[in-house]
């Protein structure tokens, strides 16, 4: 795996609109950016309500994620080329959703909706129509997620990154600040955690740093290559971002992503927490 | 949740006493720039948020006391203002030259 298996530029996706076998997504939680404009023939996913189980803190099942798919028009052979705002945070959570369950053919589009529109590039309104399929997924890849007792059991023995930004590492904001800050957890972080924050993974455009860039990067902050490693954030998606820089770019072995993350862990009684 | 709430629009329902809210807009040539990328930057230049322009051109933030820059990036070009706020609401404007 690199990171031209997993990455492609934005005048790739252009030029590649419309090929058979290929399918564009554009992942959101303000799905109105897509109905606003998208990539011609790209498909929506809504970052909440399509991904997330609509009762309990979790993700949709693997049937669901199946119906959700099949409905989409997205088959197992097809490349999905993933693609959002927010510096393709989402997109980024979608990817290593779709990895979770089994999907073989994934990639990203470098700088996602944000660099697509900076540089003017043509956006469509029209909803593809697209025949639906018999999606099938497989059970969750459980070595690139990680649950909370693992991350407790983490401390001072892998690698746990926090990706938030400093000021919600060290517990002055607790959540990013396009967010009202009221919360219900505690501020802080894990013991033993670096903070290493999304965004020095990527230029403003939202592409990411070239490898050589992303290698210095984590190991001027102290990442220990010889460990096993966790990334977190608030609601693990910006720590999918992460996950996907050491994992699919670097190609780091051993890294999950704690989705729980700091909602999760911030809110668990017991647990310590260093400020 | 972590998509940003509709950009502009009124601060009804945003406690003023306890929030710490940076909002604008980003201008061009004597009219707004809808559209925008405008990220909150803390005082070590370090990325905290991100927004785009409503319409009118409208970005908001809830922060905490403190120095801060605000960047935007258009496809007409980059501008920046450095502001000190406190809770409550604080208010700017950067200029896209």
């Amino acid at each position: 795996m690199s990171r031209n298996d997993v990455l492609v530029t934005a005048d790739w996706a252009e030029e590649n609109l419309g090929t058979p076998g290929l399918v564009f997504v554009e992942v959101d939680e303000d799905t109105s950016a897509y109905d606003g404009g998208h990539l011609e023939g790209a498909v929506k996913l809504d970052w909440k309500t399509d991904l997330q189980d609509p009762v309990r803190r979790d993700f949709v099942n693997k049937e669901a994620f199946e119906a959700l798919l099949s409905a989409k028009g997205i088959s197992n052979d097809d490349t999905v080329v993933l693609y959002g705002g927010n510096n393709n945070w989402f997109a980024a959570y979608a990817y290593w959703y779709f990895k979770l369950y089994g999907h073989e053919n994934v990639k990203l589009v470098d700088g996602g909706r944000k660099k697509w529109e900076l540089d003017g590039r043509a956006l469509s309104k029209d909803t593809p129509a697209r025949p639906a399929t018999q999606y099938k997924a497989q059970d969750p890849d459980l070595s690139i997620r990680a649950f909370r007792d693992e991350v407790v059991a983490s401390i001072g023995t892998k690698n746990l990154i926090d990706v938030r930004s400093p000021d919600e590492f060290s517990g002055k904001i607790l959540a990013p600040a396009h967010l009202p800050q009221e919360q219900a957890q505690k501020g802080g972080h894990v013991p033993t955690a670096k903070n290493i924050p999304w965004s020095k993974a990527a230029n403003e455009d939202g592409t990411f740093k070239s490898d050589e860039q992303l290698e210095a990067l984590y190991a001027e902050q102290g990442y220990d290559g010889s460990l096993a490693t966790i990334a977190y954030c608030r609601i693990g998606e910006r720590s999918s971002h992460t996950w996907f820089v050491l994992r699919e770019l670097l190609g780091k072995s051993d890294v999950k992503n704690y989705d729980g993350s700091w909602v999760e862990y911030g809110s668990l009684v017991g647990v310590p927490i260093e400020k | 949740m972590c998509g940003a709430p509709k950009q502009g629009g009124t601060l009804a329902g945003v406690d003023l006493n306890t929030q710490t809210v940076i909002q604008g807009s980003v201008w061009h040539d004597g009219a707004p720039v809808p559209g925008a990328y405008v990220r909150l930057l803390d005082s070590t230049d370090e990325f905290t948020a991100e927004v785009v322009t409503s319409p009118e051109g409208e970005f908001r933030f809830f922060a905490a006391p403190g120095q801060w820059k605000v960047r935007s990036l258009s496809p007409v070009g980059k501008g920046e203002q450095v502001l000190s706020a406190d809770v409550g609401l604080n208010e700017t404007t950067v200029a896209i030259s």
